[in-house]
């Protein structure tokens, strides 16, 4: 009997995929106590109840089978009329939107259904980090463009057509963005949109943090004219209703797009969960107060966050979504991860260095803010004496 | 301003600078509201959630029921300022229902109480009966769980 040798049989295209940039600084976090973490990417707010007791009824009266493989219809009527109301985009509930397991698996779905294998995939960076991995196994080529501090990590025009090939199939536009807290307004996304109507390129529009923006409302690529018919959007509950782990996201998209996507979704996945889906329809119903209040709350503790970071001697642009804040660290003349650890390690406060989010995220970290105040506060104190250590 | 009420009420210990960063108002403005909340009686005072569970103290405290007759013209009111003069009573409550104060009150023991009850609270005047319950173990107090500090359990995704 031979020995079964793994190295053999798994593919080296998933081997070495990374499992993540900066393991080891998470290692390092694992091991400690007493950390101040400034790290997550997810709500500190708890479900609003009304949802939480929507999904308890939900299973109370049994229903607990498979629904349709795009989602159950109701649902998808109210993410159609949230889209609508929200952001002033119209799609067919009964062709043209997807209820998936959280955002990630509408960006799977979107990337598989519509990458084949040298297509290229514009990829702005610093980006939340799926987009490369997922790209790279449908045999795509991610395009890596860096955005800049001092365009307020916006993507520009210049920088979309210096990308641009025959080949481009795919620019990912995620705004408001992770790590870096920007936004795109009308005017910035109307120059990306001039450039990419003459061309046969799709936007993945992943648009998660939608409800999260401070002063500005959020403006869909898809809205603008000519647009709608080019752009695939992705979203989900996690971060507006505090859904998280209810593993429920969405794709609005052309019905000739949705359609072949609504394949893949349904052998990979048959549906999404029953249970986060009858409650996510409380959410688009009944809660657009509680997610007002925790916009609230988040916007003031951005201004902390931000101001706090300012008279410590950080600087970082004003983020405008999310609740990221993403300091400029360049300064104190360490690596982002050197810095990120020392601060770990000498001053038990962490957060995650910028290049786990791409090389573009040297010389930067990304903090969030979805932490009490009190939290972010013993958090500033803490790098308050670890930036004065490095003076 | 309800907001900076709704702050200052989950946490008195946020300077006016910071209050003035996170609604985006001045130092100076935060400071002149905070003082006119403060001198009108908005603002009555600050306190400290203490778990005495977890300190040596011993200490004991009980919701009192109690039914009166109302006095013609004040109604319930010079009676209820009788009984918050006690020292013992941290709270009382003009309630519908079934009873019209309701006390919360702190002793030593539980003897310490039933004394209070006995001595100071059933022997006024217009006190018609009270019922004492004593309080076994606390969950939550305006808003603050008690017990254990929370563990974060969120995953840190990135």
């Amino acid at each position: 009997m031979a020995h079964i040798d793994y190295d053999r049989i798994l593919p080296r295209s998933i081997v070495e995929m990374p499992s993540s940039g900066i393991r080891k600084f998470f290692d390092i976090l694992d091991s400690m106590t007493d950390v101040t973490a400034l790290t997550v990417g997810q709500p500190d707010f708890l479900t609003p109840w009304k949802i939480r007791e929507a999904g308890i009824e939900s299973l109370e009266m049994g229903k607990t089978y498979y629904t349709s493989n795009a989602g159950t219809l109701k649902l998808r009527q109210e993410i159609s009329r949230y889209m609508n109301r929200r952001f002033d985009l119209t799609y067919d509930p009964k062709n043209e939107v997807v209820v998936t397991v959280g955002g990630s698996e509408a960006i799977d779905v979107a990337m598989r259904t519509l990458l084949s294998p040298g297509d290229e995939v514009i990829i702005p960076t610093p980006c939340f980090v799926c987009y490369e991995p997922l790209c790279k196994m449908t045999g795509a080529i991610p395009v890596i463009v860096e955005t800049r501090n001092e365009d307020k990590f916006k993507l520009t025009p210049e920088l979309l057509e210096s990308a641009i090939t025959e080949k481009t199939k795919m620019l990912v536009l995620a705004y408001p963005n992770n790590p870096t807290g920007a936004i795109m307004d009308a005017e910035d996304l109307e120059k990306i949109a001039k450039i990419l109507r003459e061309k046969q390129i799709i936007v993945l529009s992943d648009e998660i943090y939608a409800e999260l923006t401070y002063g500005h409302r959020h403006v869909s690529i898809a809205s603008l004219p000519e647009m709608w018919e080019r752009t695939v959007v992705v979203s989900g509950f996690s971060k507006a209703y505090a859904m998280t782990g209810w593993r429920l996201g969405y794709i609005c998209a052309p019905a000739p797009l949705a359609k072949q996507m609504l394949k893949l979704h349904q052998y990979a996945i048959m549906c999404a969960p029953t249970t986060a889906q009858l409650a996510a329809i409380t959410a688009l119903r009944d809660c657009d107060d509680d997610v007002a209040m925790m916009t609230a709350e988040y916007d003031r503790r951005r201004r902390l966050i931000y101001n706090g970071l300012r008279d410590i001697g950080v600087e970082s642009f004003e983020p405008e979504g999310a609740f990221y804040i993403y300091p400029n660290i360049g300064k104190f003349g360490l690596s982002s991860e050197e810095f990120c650890e020392k601060l770990l390690y000498e001053h038990r406060c962490a957060i995650v260095p910028g290049v786990a989010f791409g090389a573009a995220g040297e010389g930067f970290a990304r903090i969030s803010y979805a932490y009490s105040v009190k939290h972010i506060n013993q958090a500033l104190e803490r790098m308050e004496a670890f930036i004065k250590s490095l003076k | 301003m309800d907001t900076l009420l709704k702050i200052l009420e989950d946490n008195a210990t946020l300077t006016p600078a910071q209050l003035a960063v996170m609604l985006d108002k001045e130092e100076g403005d935060i400071k002149n509201l905070i003082e006119k909340y403060e001198t009108d009686g908005v603002i009555l005072g600050y306190k400290t959630m203490i778990d005495w569970d977890k300190t040596d103290r011993e200490y004991v405290s009980a919701m009192i029921e109690v039914k009166m007759t109302p006095q013609r013209d004040r109604g319930f009111d010079r009676i209820a300022e009788k009984i918050y003069q006690y020292p013992e009573v941290q709270s009382v409550y003009l309630m519908s229902g079934g009873y019209d104060l309701c006390l919360i009150i702190e002793g030593r023991t539980m003897k310490e109480v039933a004394y209070f009850v006995a001595q100071k609270l059933a022997p006024i005047e217009s006190v018609l009966s009270t019922a004492t319950h004593f309080v076994l173990r606390k969950y939550k107090d305006k808003g603050v769980v008690y017990g254990a500090p929370e563990v974060d359990e969120r995953g840190y995704f990135i």
